[in-house]
């Protein structure tokens, strides 16, 4: 069975991003990037597959621009086996990255697609659902488990209330949580090998689909800023203070 | 412009959050139909039938909505997205897994996790962890829209109950089978509309510490109990627990973080909180940066003590 795992590339999760002074965006420029957190769980999970002998090929893709090559070698690197950039200048909206991707599915013959449940710059958590729709899959999200025995697939998903357990027909799109698997390192060697793995580079326009943005992003602003506090000497000072100050108590 | 919003429940009982999302809804447009879509779930539907500001209920029961799996659920609410301006569900577990679905299959760009509507068809959203919040405006025919519950108030419920309508399902293409829910019984407070929420992170170092340390505090307080990613990950306490960017976002009258850092990825849970208490023995830990009132030193002493003079 192939796996397709697209990967996005976002501003790394330990950077504190800022909002640009004229409120039109985020400023990224200089800031590190990195591939999305989740997709990183996503891509472990294909490579273990493959070393269960459940997949046979993991194909990566990514859509922006020609500096997500970096994610799709770090990809390569843990162990996939093969790459797809859709160039994009312009990042598109889930929609478009879903329709997108049905393209390359329609290409590929995927039996399983590894997502991210959300990609931490935009937190949509929107892909996944959407490819599921459009290619008229199953889909199972927030998986923090996955056993895969013959055409079906049981996912343990985490939900609100604790965890739920679906069984769902392959093809499937599967959306993944943090706690699904811890992602490995990828080794020196194995990151000189990813240099010579194949990666296919396609432009967007490429594949004659809509990906003009249908949100209008009207304005941008730092979110409302809590006082600095006090600090309190004991529980018992902090109890009279819940009570007399903040009337909680 | 009448809005189809799709309520929240387990089949037996409404979940405030849907009358939170109402409250979204209600200013979106000037009728909100509520779907109740499940299985023996009359008495949702009858205690939604009198949240204030309802037009009418919409039931629809069949084995394979009872647990609002994705794909029959998404078929129902397409089916009937033509008499609506907006589709709008809580960004609960289950709204995210849904609403996609609807999105994508009537070809429109959700909005996800409003905080505000500014109107009908621009709204406000945070992004990058609560680092920035943008305002959107959807140029798409029908919007579809999920709502952060914890910036919303609940709707109030009224004296009279509006009209309930039976539909039908729209099939299940059967593709997904539910299997099991592994749900704790809990008499405490529901996380994500607690007045109080007590959290605990990695420093309580155990399960047993977890439990023996955080939960007195919270029933004492009567409070729902909350942690951070790390006391996930290490298993101190259930996933269900989890505030922050990936987990639930709580704004209650009270948080109380013991022993937590303060990473942005658990300030997006919990910054909107009204009053928030922080007890770590760091003094410079980020967590006192967004604190209310500070308290530094141990909290195996200190959490207990806090019981005590309760
Ligand atoms: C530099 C930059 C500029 C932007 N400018 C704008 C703007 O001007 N206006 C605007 O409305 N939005 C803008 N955005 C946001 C962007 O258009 C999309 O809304 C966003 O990229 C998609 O949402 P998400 O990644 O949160 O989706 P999610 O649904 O949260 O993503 C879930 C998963 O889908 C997959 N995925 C998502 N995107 C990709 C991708 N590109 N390639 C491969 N896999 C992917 C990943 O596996 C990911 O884990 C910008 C984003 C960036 C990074
Ligand atoms: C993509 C992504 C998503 C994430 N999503 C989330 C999320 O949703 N929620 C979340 O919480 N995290 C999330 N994280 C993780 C986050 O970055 C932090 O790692 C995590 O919040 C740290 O948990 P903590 O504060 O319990 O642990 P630590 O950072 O280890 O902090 C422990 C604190 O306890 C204090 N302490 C130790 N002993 C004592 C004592 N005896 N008495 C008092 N204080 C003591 C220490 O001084 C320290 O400040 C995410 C990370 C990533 C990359």
């Amino acid at each position: 069975m192939k796996v397709l795992v697209p990967v996005k590339r976002v501003v790394d999760h330990n950077v504190k991003i800022r909002v640009k002074g004229d409120g039109s965006g985020v400023d990224l420029a200089n800031v590190k990037m990195s591939i999305n957190p989740f997709d990183e769980i996503a891509v472990e999970e294909a490579v273990r597959l493959k070393e269960a002998g459940v997949a046979t090929e993991i194909v990566v893709v990514s859509i922006g621009p020609v500096q997500a090559q970096d994610v799709l070698r770090t990809a390569l690197a843990v162990g996939a086996d093969r790459a797809i950039l859709i160039r994009a200048e312009v990042m598109p909206e889930p929609l478009a990255v879903a329709k997108l991707l049905t393209a390359v599915v329609g290409r590929e013959q995927p039996g399983l697609v590894l997502l991210g449940k959300q990609a931490i710059d935009d937190d949509s958590n929107q892909t996944g659902q959407m490819l599921s729709a459009l290619l008229g899959w199953s889909q199972a999200t927030f998986a923090s488990r996955i056993a895969i025995a013959g055409d079906r697939a049981t996912v343990t998903r985490e939900v609100d209330g604790g965890l739920q357990v679906i069984d769902v027909a392959l093809p499937a799109v599967v959306s993944v949580d943090l706690r699904l698997n811890e992602p490995r390192y990828a080794t020196l060697p194995n990151i000189m090998k990813a240099k010579k793995k194949p990666l296919e580079e396609v432009p967007v326009g490429d594949f004659g689909i809509d990906v003009a943005l249908r949100l209008t992003v009207l304005a941008t602003e730092e979110p409302k800023l809590r006082g600095p506090g006090v600090r309190v000497a004991s529980a018992a000072e902090l109890v009279d203070k819940l009570k007399a100050e903040a009337g909680i108590l | 412009m009448t809005i189809l919003l799709l309520a929240e429940h387990d089949n037996i009982a409404l979940s405030e959050l849907t009358a939170r999302a109402l409250t979204a809804a209600s200013q979106m447009g000037d009728a909100v139909d509520i779907l109740v879509a499940g299985q023996g779930a009359q008495g949702v539907a009858a205690t939604a039938a009198q949240l204030a500001g309802v037009r009418r209920v919409l039931l629809a029961e069949a084995p394979a909505l009872e647990q609002r799996l994705a794909e029959p659920t998404a078929a129902l609410l397409v089916a009937l997205a033509a008499d609506y301006a907006a589709i709008v569900a809580p960004a609960t577990s289950t709204g995210k897994n849904v609403l996609p679905r609807v999105a994508a299959l009537l070809d429109v760009m959700q909005v996800s996790e409003i905080v505000e509507v500014v109107a009908p068809d621009t709204f406000k959203r945070p992004i990058y962890a609560g680092n920035a919040v943008q305002t959107v405006r959807s140029g798409d025919a029908v919007k579809v829209v999920t709502v952060r519950t914890a910036a919303f108030a609940p709707t109030a419920s009224g004296e009279t109950a509006v009209e309930i309508v039976t539909v039908t399902d729209a099939g299940d293409p059967g593709l997904s089978r539910f299997v099991e829910n592994r749900f704790a019984a809990t008499d405490r407070p529901d996380l994500g509309a607690a007045r109080i929420v007590v959290s605990g992170g990695r420093a309580l170092g155990s399960a047993e510490k977890f439990r023996e340390t955080i939960l007195p505090l919270a029933d004492r307080m009567g409070a729902a109990v909350g942690a951070s990613r790390a006391a996930v990950d290490a298993g101190y306490a259930p996933n269900d627990w989890q505030v922050g960017q990936t987990g639930k976002v709580v704004a209650p009258d009270l948080y109380i973080a013991c022993g937590i850092s303060g990473a942005i990825q658990h300030l997006a849970g919990m910054k909107d909180a009204r009053i928030i208490v922080a007890i770590n023995k760091d003094a410079d830990a980020p967590i006192f940066q967004v604190a209310d009132y500070g308290l530094v030193g141990d909290l195996f002493e200190l959490v207990p003590e806090l019981a005590r003079q309760l």
